[in-house]
């Protein structure tokens, strides 16, 4: 299980000296005490997971380590010597580099000033413009990307856009990298792409401290495993001592109970939805430059999965069915009858509802409180003249939180304040409660851990089978697998198969498909 | 005990604010400068009652403060949607100049039905003027700052055609009565106001319309893909803007019986914009607080009172409101305010640190 390493395994009697050790750590927020007591020991030279539940306190310990937030006690030392980062600059200056759950780059500059701003190449005094771009373009090839570093970071998808702010981190000649969740949006291919850098930077001796909830990913890279559980220290343990299953009990505190309860495929009846009309059908839908014209028929209670590498044209593909971005042409009908989505709002109000991938910049409303996210695409709806009367909405918010145990569950906390998994949870909670008939998701699973994971897979197969149309994406082929009555597999901009999904369908034809465009 | 959670969700929950707190430093802050006042004027708090009338500073600081009230009160709206209003003091002249035009050359210049029209004239136009800033911003997508920056070029040149470039004086009882005239011993002025704030936080927050503008606010992409309108909500803050300006206008003239197309609302915008960060909106658009501009607009104008209370000379009153404003916004600010105390906090513990780290060191290393 634990791969087997050249690096020295730290061992309590003579190990090397833990480059980054903190203890101690204590971070309360207004009403939370997010950490209570945490310690953290990373070895120069190992990959550390920090494991934990949503909300769990792993974000935050980062954040206080590398000086966002200040502590309120505990003490860290870095290289031997106690440090009390002020911000996070400090914190890299000591060589600590950080990428934070939430990217946080510049949207509207290019690609190269995002990896290298603020060490950009200089000549005379002034930047150096072509050096930078060759340079930028050098660090990004380390993880096989090719990218126009010329272009703005915004016209990236966020998977691309996360693997620039690692490409960034990277770059600083660091003794530790963190990274916070890096994985949540990406495929296969870039997450092995992402483990390679990660082996060679440890092989080099820098210590990886490494935010999952994906447990396999843990098990293949990791050396040391250190669990949190509500702000306290469950344990540190050498990966060798866990299985997956005993992880898991360490991260929750108990049993996992609905842990694939969901039975592997959800497709009982799929013929019979299949026939008759179609809730929704797309013919020829095209926007030039996004997305080559495709055919899509989606019928009431089915489930159809979008396969496809990063940036094969996924999203692409739901944005206009959801009139988020405007076809160039092809035409729509929902029930047979012919409509045109040119906007958000006309696919609202036939049925239809996108949960974007992106839910810092395309989702919520960070000031927002939790109930009013929760109530926002309801109210817009209705209008401003026809507010919810507060008790509904009290009444939606409480509901939501516990359907889906957002936590801390006070509707009246800022979203912006939620972990990262909870958040998503406002989210999906936001569309879920407007019932639509058709329910787009784009990576609704992003940042969640792997209990809630499980209820929100039940949760859309439970809407399919109330007859909800449910058009599913998912980086994680197990998921699409898992819940899709059929397969939509895109690649270069292109829909190059649909596949009924039985028993035939296994990842390794999924993912030959996927590569070759082309169904064996 | 380990599986219940470590969090007191007794205390009131995360990031939860009583609705007061927001409004707690602009309050604090103009206490301290009415007792500031105080020292100098042990007069400054009273308050008498004169033919029926509330005469004294305070009611002084609520009268000439009403104008600025209402430009902020339009101007929150505007900047909680990550706009801004520039043109506010050009909609000042020309509601001013209308309205003092029309009642001049009416012929029954003293009558009620001449100062309705004279009103409804200046209202019409202004309402017309927030749809041309709401269709450049919305319709066409030009930025707010730039939108608004053409009216109020144009605009001042317009009150100044108007009067032509005159000052219009006017003599009508019921058009005195808006800035001038008292009801029930209390300014008119004052009631107009209040009755206006009142009505707007009554409808921004018991329709739904206050959240989806903290909506399209803080988040124009999310609210678009949420199936917000933001066009109409764009043109009618704008709006609303404009017809806050144009009362606040028809006030300032008719207080003092003119029109003035070249002073009056001179710079009022920056005063509006002022009140509404200092009223804890912030700029960047989201959640707003009409409250917060109401203590705002009220600490910019005791400000300039305490300019002549005080009797600074009038070459360094400028200056001397400048620095006031930015100790009220370091005051304000959350950053400063941390690093001071931080700055304080730290002087002892952080020997305490090191102290503590030496013999986890050897502890490690051992
Ligand atoms: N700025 C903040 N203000 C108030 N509370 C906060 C703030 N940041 C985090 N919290 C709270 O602290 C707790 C821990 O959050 P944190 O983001 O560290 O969780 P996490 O383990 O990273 O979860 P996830 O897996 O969902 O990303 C949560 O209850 C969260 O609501
Ligand atoms: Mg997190």
């Amino acid at each position: 299980m634990a791969s087997p390493s050249t690096t020295p395994r730290p061992t309590d009697a003579g190990g090397p000296r833990p480059v980054l050790e903190a203890q101690g750590i204590r971070k309360q927020f207004p009403g939370v005490l997010a950490l209570d007591g945490v310690a953290l020991r990373l070895f120069p030279g190992e990959v550390h997971a920090l494991m934990g539940e949503n909300g769990a306190g792993k974000s935050t310990l980062i954040k206080v380590l590398t000086g966002v937030h200040p502590a309120d006690g505990g003490t860290l030392v870095v290289d031997g010597r106690p440090h009390a980062f002020a911000d996070p600059l400090q914190a890299q200056q000591a060589g600590i580099s950080t990428v934070y759950q939430e990217v946080n780059l510049c949207p509207n500059i290019s690609v190269a000033e995002n990896i290298l701003i603020g060490r950009e190449p200089r000549r005379f005094g002034l930047i150096h413009w072509s050096a930078m771009r060759q340079r930028a373009a050098e660090l990004l090839t380390e993880l096989d990307l090719d990218l126009d570093v010329t272009s703005l970071l915004d016209s990236h998808s966020l998977a691309v856009q996360q693997l620039v702010a690692i490409v960034r981190a990277v770059d600083v000649s660091a003794k530790v990298l963190v990274l916070d969740e890096p994985t949540s949006s990406l495929d296969r291919e870039e997450v092995a792409q992402l483990f390679t850098l990660v082996r060679r930077l440890r092989d080099r001796g820098v210590a990886i401290l490494f935010v999952t909830h994906f447990i396999d990913q843990v098990f293949d890279l990791c050396d040391r495993v250190t669990v949190l559980r509500n702000g306290q220290l469950e344990g540190e343990y050498p990966i060798g001592e866990l299985t997956p299953v005993t992880l898991v009990q360490r991260m929750i505190g108990g049993e996992l109970a609905t842990l694939d309860q969901l039975s592997g495929r959800s497709h009982e009846g799929a013929a019979v939805r299949a026939a008759g009309v179609p809730f929704l059908r797309a013919r020829q839908l095209t926007r030039t430059g996004s997305i080559e014209p495709y055919d899509l028929d989606i019928h009431a209670g089915e489930v159809i999965g979008l396969a496809g590498l990063l940036g094969s044209g996924r999203t692409e593909v739901a944005r206009l069915l959801f009139g988020a971005d405007g076809a160039d042409a092809g035409e729509v009908s929902i029930e047979g009858e012919k409509v045109v989505l040119r906007t958000p709002r006309h696919a609202i109000a036939r049925g239809i509802a996108f949960c974007s991938e992106n839910r810092k910049s395309e989702g919520l409303v960070g000031e927002l409180t939790v109930r009013e996210n929760i109530i926002l695409a309801l109210q817009a709806a209705r209008g401003w003249t026809r507010p919810l009367a507060r008790a509904t909405q009290d009444e939606l918010a409480r509901h939501w939180i516990e359907a889906l145990d957002i936590r801390p569950a006070d509707p009246e906390a800022q979203v912006r304040h939620l972990s990262g998994g909870n958040q998503q949870k406002v989210l999906l909670a936001r569309w879920l409660l407007t019932a639509p008939r058709l329910l787009i998701l784009d990576e609704p699973t992003r940042g969640i851990d792997i209990g809630a994971k499980a209820e929100i897979q039940k949760l859309v197969a439970r809407l399919a089978g109330e007859g909800t149309s449910v058009l599913f994406i998912s980086a994680e082929l197990e998921e699409v697998l898992r819940l899709s009555h059929r397969i939509a597999v895109l690649r270069d901009h292109r829909m190059v198969a649909t596949l009924a999904n039985d028993d035939t369908v296994t990842p390794e034809r999924l993912l030959t498909t996927i590569a070759t465009g082309t169904d064996s | 005990m380990t599986t219940q959670p470590a969090k007191s969700e007794a205390a009131g929950g995360v990031g939860r604010r009583p609705a007061g707190h927001r409004l707690l430093w602009p309050a604090l802050i103009l206490l301290a400068l009415l007792l500031g006042n105080l020292a100098f004027h042990h007069d400054f708090f009273s308050v008498r009652v004169r033919d029926g009338h509330l005469y004294g500073s305070l009611i002084d600081i609520l009268q000439f403060g009403a104008p600025l009230i209402l430009v902020a009160l339009g101007m929150t709206l505007v900047i909680a949607t990550r706009g801004i209003d520039l043109s506010v003091g050009s909609t000042v002249a020309i509601a001013g100049a209308l309205a003092c035009g029309h009642i001049s050359t009416a012929a029954r210049p003293g009558s009620v039905a001449t100062m309705l029209t004279a009103v409804a004239l200046a209202l019409g136009v202004a309402l017309a003027l927030g749809l041309a800033n709401g269709f450049l911003v919305s319709g066409l997508g030009v930025q707010p700052i730039v939108a608004t920056l053409i009216l109020m070029v144009a605009g001042r040149g317009v009150a100044q055609l108007i009067t032509d470039g005159q000052i219009i004086t006017v003599t009508s009882a019921p058009y005195k009565m808006i800035g001038g005239g008292y009801w029930l011993t209390f300014p008119f002025a004052v009631l107009l106001a209040a009755g206006l704030v009142a009505l707007t936080a009554f409808v921004t927050r018991r329709s739904a319309l206050g959240m989806l503008i903290e909506s399209v606010g803080g988040n124009p992409a999310a609210s678009r893909l949420v199936g917000i309108r933001a066009g109409g909500l764009l043109a009618l803050v704008y709006v609303v803007s404009a017809l806050c300006a144009a009362v606040a206008g028809l006030m300032i003239s008719s207080n003092v019986s003119s029109a003035d197309g070249n002073n009056a609302g001179l710079w009022i915008e920056l005063d509006a914009i002022l009140a509404v960060v200092v009223g804890g909106t912030a700029l960047t658009g989201g959640r707003f607080s009409v409250g917060g501009t109401v203590l705002g607009a009220l600490i910019i104008q005791t400000l300039s009172t305490t300019v002549y209370t005080l009797g600074v000379p009038p070459e360094t009153s400028l200056v001397f409101k400048a620095f006031v404003v930015i100790v009220v916004c370091l005051v304000q600010s959350p950053v400063f305010r941390a690093k001071v105390l931080r700055r304080r906090r730290t002087t002892t513990p952080r020997s305490h640190t090191t102290a503590g780290a030496a013999p986890q060191q050897q502890e490690a290393g051992a």
